[in-house]
Formats: C-alpha cells, structure tokens, sequence
C-alpha cells in the first residue's frame, strides 16, 4: 500500500479527540469544530537496501565530485567528521545511520592503504556525547578501534591549539573551525537531514566552528531574518552559512559531504498509535493509549522520563547522496519534502501544538522551561515554507508542563540563564546586548563544556534567539498546562485548560478565531500558501 | 528667691549619670540651673575613656536633643565647659578616685548618688557591692574630701520606695530604722556572707561533675566545633551557672527577710548602713537626704514628653503582652501600680538640693499611689485599649490580637509557663538530636526562640509580680510640703506634685507610643518588603567592598560526602556480583563512620581513606573527572555554584577548603582562585592509604584562614565564610561575614541568635536521585578515552 501524504482534517461533530503531547505524556483534546489538524505523511518506504544505497552513493557522487574511491590516496590525511547525538530525534534503533556510512567510508580509506584516519563529532557548541551515545551512533567496533587510541574525537570550540582561522567571508563573518579538519586533505561529513535545516554547509560551518565563528549567524538579528529556518532561501542563518561554506570550499578546504534522510516512522510499535489518525484508531490503539496515559500519571516523573528517553525510533532511510555539498543538499531537501511536505491553504488565527518530551538539546536528559520555548517557538513554529501558518499577531498555544526543572550537568548555564537572565529581560536583543558575552566567556562554563558534557555557556541564548523570530511574529504565546511561575517568567501566559487559552486568546484574536493544530510529532512541514 | 537661683553656679557631684535617672538629672540641671556644673562619676569602659563615654553614653543621648536645639551651635563649647567626667567606681573603696577625682568632688556643693543596679535578678554579690555598700562608700568619700576642705557636700542618696518591703499599709517618709516592722538585720553580716558566696559558688562550679555537664551541654549545643570553641562555650556556661545561683540566693534571701527581690533588699541594707556610718550618730555624720521614687517610667514632659531611657521594668512585659506572648500576668485588678515619670523624680531632686540638708537625715518618696493612683485593672485596660487601636504586627503582616486578661494569681501563671517552658524544652532538645536541615531545622530555631520567650515570660512574672499584687501605699507629705513651699513659678518649672498626672493621657499618648517606637516592633501591616534582614545580610556579603570568599564544599556546594565519593569511584569498575557485597558493607560500616565523624572528622577521614590503600593513582585521578560530571554535578547546589562565580565577578578572592582529596576535587579548581584539600601518600604509582596531607578541621580552619588573609595581604573582617555545619564554628566566627548553609538544628539555632545570613541552597529540581552512590550504573556513561578527559 502506497504511503498517503499529508492530510488536513477539518473538525466536525463526529471527530474524536485529538492527542496532543505534553512532555512526557499526552492528552486528548476536543478541538472546537472547524478547527484544522495537520498529519504529516505516512512513513515513506524505506530504502530496500540501504548499505547499497550507501555503497551506490559514494560510488556515484553527484555535482561533479569523483567517486569517493577516487579521492582516497595512501598517505592523505582523512577526518571523518559526523553529526552528534542531537539527531536523529528520537534516536534511531541500531544499527544508526551514522555507523552505516562510516563502516563503508571507512573500508574505502583501508582498502585505498589511508592510515591517518580520525573520527570528529561535529558539536559545535553541544555538549560531548557519552561513551554510550558514540558507542550507539558508530557502533562497537568503529568505537573500540578509534576511541582507545584516541582518534575519536569531539570537536572542542573552545581550545584555540584545535582550530583554525580560515579568514573572513565577503560579509565580514569570521570564518574559524577544528584545525584537523580545515588541515585535512579530505572532509567526510555524515549527516542525518531530519528536518529541512540541516545538513548543506550548515554541517561544516557551524558543526566544526568556534564561538567567535558562531555568533555571526547565531544572533537575534538573523534569526529575525529567518522565515523560516526551515527554508533555506528565505533564511539569514542559512545565506551565512552557504557563505562560510563557500569561503571553507575556497580555503582549499575540501568536504565530501554524505546527506541521508530518513522516513517518518517516529515511534516503535507499543506507541504506534502515537503516529496514527485519531478517527483511525484501532481497538488496540485506543487499549495501549488508555494503559499508557494511565501508567504514565500513576509513574513518578523520573521514571516517565526514562521510559521515554529509552525509546529507540524505527525510523528508516529513505535516501542517501554524497559528493559536492550544495548538490547534495538540494537532493536531501527534496526527499524531506517528499516525507514532511504538507500543503496548507492560508494562515490561521490560533496554531496549537503539544509539545513531545524531546528536543535536539535533552537527549537523555531533562527539557528544561528554556528548551520548551525552544522547542514550540523555535523548532515547530517554524516548520512552514512562504508564510508561518499562524498570522502576524496571532496566537501560539503550545501544551508541555515546563516545570523550572534542570540537568546540572548538561545545562549548567540554562540554570543560570534562568535565574539571572529571564528575570531581567525576555528581550533577545536586549539580552544579547547585555548577557551575551558574559556567558560565552565564562571559564566555568568553558571548564564544564571542555571536560564534561555540558552545553556552552551560551547555549541557552541561542535557544532563546531561535524563538526571536516567533516572539516578534506572534501577539500572545499561551501554554496550556504549564508551571504558571516559570511560564510567566518567559513572558508567556499559563493555562490550564484548552478551553482556558482559547478564552485567554480571544482577547488577541476575538471570539470565533480560525483554529490550526499541528499534530507533531511525527514531523511536517507545511507548506502554507 | 526660687530654685534656679539658689542653685545657679552650685557645683553638682553625680553618680549613675549614664543611666536612665542620672542622664536626666544632668540634662535638667545643665539647662534650668544657670552656669551650674556637673562632675559625674563614670566607669571607665573597657573601649572607651572617660570623657568619650560622657560625649557618647550622656550628651549623644535623645534626652540632650531640646538643649541642643536651644543652644545651637553654642551647645559643644557651653556644655563641655559645665560637664566634666571624673574616673571612679562606686564599687571600689573611696570610688576609685584619683588626686584629681578627689579634688573635683572636694570643690561640689551637691552630691547625688544615682547609681544603682536596678537589674532585679543581679547576682547578690554585685547588687550588694553596688546597692548596699554604694551609698556608704560614696559617704565616705564626701567626708573624706570634706575633711581636708572643710564642710562636707550635701549628700542626696536616692533609694526606692520598695524598700519598705513587701508588706501591706501605708509606709510614712521615714528612716528605716524608725518603722516598726522593720527588722533589725546585721548588714555586715550580709556583705561578708555575700562574698563567701561568690567564693564558694566559684569553687563548686570548678568541680569535676559540674565541669563535665558543662562540657556535655557545649557539645550538645555546638557539636564537633574544635576544643577552643567548645571551652569557651563551657565556660561561659560555667560563669552562667555560678551568676544563675548567685541570683537565686539574692532572691532567697530577699524573700526571707520579706522584701520582694535582691534589689530592694539591698538597697534597703544600703540605705541601713548609710544612716549607721554616716547619720547624725554615725563616725563620719555627712548632711544627708534619701530621696525614694517608685517605678520610674518614661517623661511626663521634660525633656520632651515620653523620653525614655533604656528598656525599663514595664516595658518588656507591655511588649511581650501586645506581642500575644505573655497571656496572663499576675496581679489585682484592684492592686496600685506605683509609677512615677521621671522629671518629676529629676524635679524633686532638684528641689531637695535648694533646699538644702535638714536637721537628720530626710527621707522623700516619690510615689503616685497615695496621691494620684493608679489602678493595675486600669493600666491593663488602658494598655489594651491602646494596642487594640494601634496592633503590632506578626512576621506574615497580620495584626496580633490580644487576649482578654483574667487577673489570675501568681501562682496559677506561674505553674502554667513552668509546664510551657518544661514542654518546649523537651520538644527543642529531641529537635535538636534529630539531623534535621532545611526547613526542620527552621522550625527547631524557632522553637528555640519561642523557647526564649516563654521563659522570659516566666521571669517577668516571678520577678515583677510582687509588684503588681504590692498593696503597700507610700504616703507623700513631706514631700508635698516641699512642693507647697515652692513659689508658684518653680510649682511650674520644677512640678513633682503626682497629682498633675492625667493617667489615660499619660499612658495612651505618652508612655505607649514611645515604648513602641523603641521597641523595634513591627507597627503596619503587609509583609516585609524587599529590605529584610535577610536581604541587606545578602547585600552586604556580595559588597564590592569583600575581600575573601572561603567556601566548605561537602553539604555547601554540593549534596555528597567522602563516603559517596569513595563509594562511587570503588565500585566504578565492580562486577555486578561483588556490588552486593560491598553494598551490605558500606551499610554495615556507615554506623561506625558516622559516630567516629561526629566526635572527631580528622581521625574519621584519617580511618577512612586508608580504604583507598592500594589503588591506582593514575586510574583513580581519571575517574574522578567522571566522578565529578556524572555523580557530583548533578549533586551541586546550582545556587551555590553561581554565588562561588558572583563573589569572583566581584573581585573577591575565592577559596574551598575541603577535607575531600585533591583528585576528588581537581575538576572544581576552576571555580577557585585556591584550593585547600586532602591528599594521599603514593608509592610507585599506587595509593598507600595515607595522607599526605590533611586539610585544617574546625579551630585549624580558622587559623589557617588567618595566615591565608595575613598573607594575600587581604582582611578577615572583610571576609565571607560559608558552612553547613557546626564543625566549622571557628572559621564562621573568625570572618567578618558568615553565611550558613542548610543548617542542621543546632547550627540553625546558633545562626538565628547571632544574626548570621542563613541560605537555603537545593539541588536543581528534576534531577535523578539514586538511593546508593554506586559508579558504572549510569544510564549516560561517560567517555573515557574518547577525546580529552580534562583539560
């Protein structure tokens, strides 16, 4: 049975209720009638044979790039560089994408006699993966022949004998990444496109730069001028990093990019009815939601989260293509659109949304307030091309408890950003301004980054800068069900109702607003015309 | 001719002028005697000489404010010409004078002897160094000066009109020795009784049972805080206990001769041997008048309405009634309350000073309740009504309601605080026991403080219930024929006619408003603003102006101990199979560790890391990082962490100091600008399971922060300490600004008495909490080998 695409369901009397996440948990809303649901498309077919795929893309590269076997060469010095355990969300079940491709790049070095070989996650300003998580992404035995020898690596933002000042773009951006890498004759990248911003230059840029690279892109000014990030041409972020990229390409930098997408297939199948139409629940659907929710409420909150965090996706490759980083990435976007694309005619007063218990930054850990924003302002907000799917002064209801709840250990600064920072001011700019530089230049954060796994000390404000773009597009930002002290903290309304945000909407939007929920995840990108 | 003529350019002697009577007297005679001078007699203080206490403890004085307006900028030079203090005790023979002294008093035409220990519980021996031997002494040295210049001052002695004891009727102004019921007591007898005492008691407190309670309570009190700070503590409840028994035996004695308490029965002594050596028949006959007020209370009108000095009898148990402490207080309604407001006591002083000496020792009360009286119902009545109408309030901003009081005797009042104070001593001690912290702890504080309270409660009313119930009357003739004697311009100018007090007024409009606004009560509504002690505690530690910053790091910064850390770092690499084992003996030896930890940390953490004899130095060092992320972290107080950075923002110099090994604590360098920690000895790349160096415990502390500040040229009074427990006393105290963490109870209770800022700090909400410190079971295990494991 073919796969159907996206579908935008109208609510009418006979519709059940409709899930919405709420961090770790879910609800069952009734919507009032006429509102609209947004399903992504079914979970595409996977690839039939994805280390073929693989072997056929390396093999066959496009934009004018020589196979991969052409530019081995014994005595070159190859870096490896992959994405980091922020995707793909949730992880994927083993074997992961990554060690798939790497084992095959890696018989290629051994069999073309390359012996200077080593491994770099691509963080950027992330944390450092475990042992566990680089273990699951590369698997044991890529693990057990790098690690101990000490050619597996995390890229380190913060030491200056690692990176490399690369120059200066056309635009004035400081251009500096992991000196292995830019010292490397060759730059295997392995990305996992998830969602349609990442991958392209945006993996080498950003993956292997610095702070003071960084911040030319990650700053509230371009993120205001990102609409969205999810679509490359219409996204500052994006034209600065295709700058960069460029500008590394023309340092004599050379990257052979490998851009895999994968199919919608979010949840195993004790949570399949989390991925399912409401009106096409099966007995057996509704059974495990009803065990579920209630196993969940009877669980200490502790116990949910790792119920959830241990979720392994079954989500499956649906393409593969290397060679030239834009040719590449044009492909891969073209393959996420085929997966997440859904057609949506005009924009609504209200967008609703619940928000899941994962985001690219709590891994393994706890979604802290700031992530929350992140998450509905930054991330779902911003899943549309042309216009957002909410209208200018429109109202964002978004469901997620946000307890002040934080990992010391993975976000120190969040802590501390939320303590010193929120409580003077919500503003972007302004705690761009005043903040900014502070955090990013904090030894103890810098210490706690280098040595242990804690995000940068500036993380957090590039998470509030990512919902720039929504804060100033939207008239109110209500969440439904959340902590009411830490809610109004980040300057947004609690409720505890759905019926509640929507009388607190009407003063924004009126009595009879247009209503649109996105029913994420699984993931979609509306395409609002 | 009146009085400010009779006296003007007289030269006045006066004892007691720092208290409450004596400050009074001198700011009457400076501004309504022309050109008249004062010589008092001041203890020089411990801190200050002679002429600075005057300039602090009398003209800084509120009762000084109407002169200085009067004179303005004249008032420095014209009052420092006319006010002189002269070095001397009234409790040393021949008042501890000097040449100089002796010659300053032989020139004074007028002496008043104000001082006094007017404390009602003064141990017996001071009371009678002070009130039995005070006036004699002060005799003595009025006809020792007279002797070589020829006739004696007139000696003014003032007294209390209680010291006609507790007995029932009316009490004419006369000698002692001429009332019938008065018993002939050998006062002699009395001081050197007194003294033995004091001796005795000195000697019995030194005892090796009594020694060792000492020891035992300063131990319960301040646990394992060094021995230094625990003999003091010892000590001071030594020095405690011999006063507590020296008070006592005044009360005793008192009561058995039938005066209420030790102060009126040595003042009534003092009174016997000041008329024995110094009458008309004495050795020495000086020209004497005794002058006895009643309860002195706050100004009628002079200097100013409602002036007060110090807190008087009343006021604590006016307060501690409108606070709803104290429900029930002695007395009958129908009981006289004898209070008189202090200028008229000035101004009949005054009067009997132009008067001048009569023929035998004259004796004149001070009293309102034959003339004017005032009812105990009535003042209650009065009190309540004006605290009905202007409530104090509570520390959540709600007004305290007032009880109806029933007028119960004293001994149903008496048994039932008796039970109340018995009751919380109870609850406090089992609290303090229990290792409480946090709120708990919060709670046995106050507790402690309630504590406080009801036994204050019981004081007043085993001290001050005489005087409710007191149904003598103190009859005022002479006295009023003094005042009938004025011309009727000093009648006004020097009024001590009681019957010129309106009580309702005086009570509502001046006594009450003043007692309060001294009383640092809490007198409007809503809860404390941002300013709170807490907060200016807070603003203060974080002042530009510190200098030093010193942190604990177990149970401070970070929810962990040794124990933890050992055990998490030992089981890291374990089978899963021998984790059982060493779990049952961790469990079984935590008993041991945490009795041995309680009397002596240094021998604990010595006993305990010889556990770590035999493991690899260079392993441990580089599981300790992983230690540090995955177990300690999580475990941090984020709070405290972000105060560590605050301080160093500042440019205050940081330090921890730990009693934890320096492997453990490597990943926290950062945070500091230095160090102090624990290491082991190691040969050939393993650990011998000796230290190599132990970090300063408890008094070490201390001194080692001493010589730390000496060094870095910085100022302990400058600096901020912070600590959990009461094992770090020493250093608390040696630093200008200490902080307590999480206390437990006892340190709780130590912090509220001295003030000290108290910080709750938690870990971050959410977090995992795992019941047993065992490594190598991390849902995210770390990356050894993968990257840089440290910097």
């Amino acid at each position: 049975m073919t796969p159907r695409p996206g579908f935008v369901l109208e609510v009418d009397g006979s519709t059940p209720p409709t899930l919405l996440w709420n961090g770790e948990g879910f609800t069952l809303e009734r919507f009032p009638e006429g509102t609209r649901v947004l399903y992504a498309p079914e979970p595409l077919e996977p690839l039939p044979d994805p280390i073929g795929a693989i072997a056929e893309a390396l093999e066959h590269p496009v934009g004018g790039s020589e196979p991969l076997r052409a530019l081995m060469t014994p005595g070159m010095r190859l870096t490896i560089c992959f994405d980091d355990v922020s995707l793909p969300l949730p992880p994927m079940q083993a074997p992961d994408i990554r060690q798939m491709v790497i084992e095959q790049v890696l018989d290629l070095a051994a069999a073309a006699g390359v012996d200077d070989v080593m491994l770099i996650a691509a963080l950027a300003l992330h944390r450092r993966m475990t042992e566990a998580e680089l273990r699951h992404a590369l698997g044991d035995r890529i693990y057990e022949a790098f690690a101990p020898r000490g050619l597996l690596t995390q890229h380190d933002a913060e030491d200056p004998s690692n990176l490399t000042d690369l120059g200066r773009t056309a635009e004035g951006e400081e251009v500096e990444i992991n000196r292995r890498a830019a010292e490397s004759d060759l730059v295997v990248y392995v990305n996992i496109c998830l969602v349609a911003m990442d991958g392209g230059h945006k993996s080498v840029a950003t993956g292997l730069a610095s702070y003071r690279s960084l911040r030319h892109h990650h700053n509230p000014t371009t993120m205001r001028h990102s609409r969205s990030f999810m679509h490359a041409p219409s996204s500052e972020l994006h034209s600065s990093n295709w700058r960069m990229g460029r500008h590394i390409a023309a340092s004599g930098v050379k990257v052979f990019q490998i851009e895999t997408t994968l199919n919608t297939d979010t949840f195993p199948s004790q949570f399949a009815f989390l991925q399912r139409r409401e009106w096409e629940w099966s007995l057996r659907d509704r059974a495990t939601y009803a065990a579920t929710a209630a196993a969940l409420d009877a669980a200490p909150g502790k116990l949910s989260r790792q119920i959830f965090h241990s979720i392994k996706a079954p989500h499956q490759m649906t393409s593969v293509q290397a060679g030239e980083v834009e040719a590449v990435h044009d492909l891969a976007l073209e393959h996420v659109w085929r997966q997440q694309g859904v057609a949506v005619t005009g924009q609504t007063d209200v967008l609703t949304m619940g928000l899941p218990y994962i985001c690219p930054y709590n891994v393994n850990s706890i979604m802290n307030p700031i992530l929350v924003a992140c998450l509905g302002l930054g991330y779902f907000f911003n899943l549309y091309r042309g216009k957002p799917l909410v209208r200018e002064g429109g109202v964002l209801i978004m469901q997620h408890p946000t307890k002040p709840h934080f990992d010391p250990a993975f976000h120190p600064s969040y802590i501390d950003f939320y303590e010193q920072v929120l409580t003077e001011t919500t503003d972007p700019a302004e705690m761009h301004k005043l903040y900014e530089e502070s955090f990013a230049n904090d030894p103890w954060y810098v210490h706690l980054y280098r040595t242990g796994h804690a995000y940068h000390g500036v993380h957090p404000f590039y998470m509030w800068y990512w919902c720039a773009h929504a804060l100033e597009h939207l008239g109110r930002v209500i969440v439904l069900g959340g902590d009411p002290k830490a809610v109004r903290r980040m300057g947004f309304s609690p409720a505890s109702t759905l019926a509640d945000a929507l009388e607190i909407a009407s003063d924004v939007v009126g009595r009879s607003p247009t209503i649109t929920h996105m029913h994420v995840p699984p993931l979609l990108l509306a395409d609002v015309q | 001719m009146g009085i400010a003529d009779d006296l003007a350019g007289r030269r006045f002697f006066v004892t007691g002028g720092t208290g409450f009577l004596g400050t009074a007297l001198i700011e009457r005679i400076l501004r309504t005697i022309p050109d008249a001078q004062v010589v008092a007699l001041v203890r020089p203080g411990r801190r200050h000489d002679v002429a600075t206490r005057v300039e602090r403890e009398i003209l800084r004085n509120d009762c000084f404010a109407r002169l200085r307006d009067e004179l303005g900028g004249r008032f420095d030079h014209q009052v420092a010409d006319r006010l002189r203090g002269v070095a001397g005790d009234v409790s040393s023979d021949g008042l501890g004078l000097d040449e100089a002294g002796r010659a300053e008093l032989a020139a004074c035409d007028v002496v008043i002897h104000s001082a006094a220990t007017v404390s009602f519980d003064a141990p017996l021996d001071h009371a009678v160094e002070v009130n039995l031997l005070g006036p004699s002494r002060v005799a003595a040295a009025v006809a020792a000066s007279a002797a070589a210049g020829g006739r004696p001052a007139h000696l003014i002695a003032v007294s209390t009109a209680y010291v006609a004891g507790a007995h029932q009727g009316e009490t004419a102004e006369r000698l002692l020795s001429e009332d019938r019921f008065s018993l002939a007591i050998d006062w002699s007898a009395e001081v050197a009784s007194a003294r033995r005492l004091r001796d005795d008691l000195e000697d019995a407190s030194r005892q090796p049972e009594h020694l060792r309670e000492f020891a035992r309570r300063a131990h319960a009190e301040q646990g394992a805080s060094g021995t230094h700070l625990l003999a003091a503590r010892a000590e001071r409840l030594r020095e405690d206990w011999v006063r507590r028994q020296l008070v006592a035996a005044g009360s005793a004695r008192a009561k058995a001769l039938g005066w209420p308490d030790a102060y009126a029965f040595t003042k009534a002594l003092g009174e016997r041997a000041l008329v024995a050596r110094h009458g008309p028949q004495g050795e020495v006959p000086v020209p004497l008048t005794i002058v006895r007020p009643s309860i002195i209370e706050s100004a009628l009108a002079e200097p100013r309405p409602g002036w007060i000095r110090g807190f008087r009898m009343a006021e604590p148990i006016i307060l501690s009634f409108a606070r709803g402490l104290l429900r029930e207080f002695p007395g009958v309604p129908e009981g006289i309350t004898d209070v008189i407001p202090v200028d008229l006591v000035v101004a009949a002083i005054i009067a009997v000073a132009a008067r001048g000496p009569e023929d035998g020792p004259a004796v004149y009360h001070v009293a309102s309740g034959v003339r004017n009286p005032l009812a105990y119902g009535q003042l209650v009545h009065l009190i309540k009504d004006w605290f009905d109408r202007h409530p104090l309030y509570d520390d959540r901003g709600q007004p305290i309601s007032l009880p109806e009081w029933s007028f119960p005797g004293r001994g149903r009042v008496q048994r039932q605080l008796q039970q109340a104070v018995k009751l919380m001593d109870v609850a406090e001690r089992g609290l303090r026991l229990m290792p409480f912290r946090r709120k708990q702890a919060e709670w046995a504080a106050k507790l402690e403080d309630r504590q406080t309270l009801a036994e204050r409660a019981l004081g007043y009313a085993e001290l001050y219930g005489a005087y409710t119930e007191t149904e003598a009357r103190y009859r005022i003739d002479r006295l009023l024929g003094l005042f009938e004697s004025l011309d009727p311009e000093d009648r006004q100018r020097f009024c001590f006619d009681p019957a010129v007090i309106d009580w309702a007024h005086y009570v509502s409009e001046v006594h009450l408003p003043s007692v309060v606004e001294r009383g640092r009560v809490r007198t409007s509504p809503g809860r404390p603003g941002g300013t709170d002690r807490q907060t200016r505690l807070r603003s203060a530690v974080l002042s530009p102006d510190r200098h030093l910053a010193v942190f604990d790091l177990e149970h401070t910064l970070i929810a962990s101990n040794v124990v933890d850390s050992y055990a998490w770092l030992a089981s890291r690499h374990m089978e899963p199979d021998r984790r059982v084992g060493f779990v049952a003996d961790l469990l079984a030896s935590a008993p041991r560790w945490l009795s041995l930890d309680r009397r002596d940390r240094g021998d604990f953490l010595r006993y305990f890391y010889r556990r770590y004899e035999g493991a690899p130095v260079e392993a441990i060092a580089r599981d300790a990082w992983d230690l540090f992320h995955e177990f300690l972290l999580p475990r941090a107080f984020p709070a405290g962490i972000a105060r560590v950075r605050h301080h160093r923002r500042l440019g205050h110099r940081t330090l921890l100091i730990t009693g934890a090994l320096d492997v453990v604590v490597e990943p926290l360098r950062p945070l500091f600008d230095d160090v102090v920690c624990a290491s082991l000895s190691e040969r050939d790349g393993i650990f011998t399971g000796h230290l190599a160096e132990l970090s300063p415990i408890g008094e070490a502390r201390a001194l080692m922060l001493e010589r730390y500040t000496l060094e870095h040229g910085l100022s302990l009074a400058e600096s901020v300490a912070y600590a959990d427990s009461s094992s770090d006393l020493a250093m608390l105290e040696a630093v200008g600004f200490p902080v307590v963490v999480n206390p437990d109870a006892r340190l709780a209770a130590i912090a509220r008495r001295r003030g000290w800022l108290v910080e709750q700090w938690s870990r971050a909400a959410g977090g995992t909490d795992r019941l047993l410190p065992l490594g190598g079971l991390e849902h995210r295990s770390l990356t050894t080998g993968a990257g840089s494991v440290g910097p």
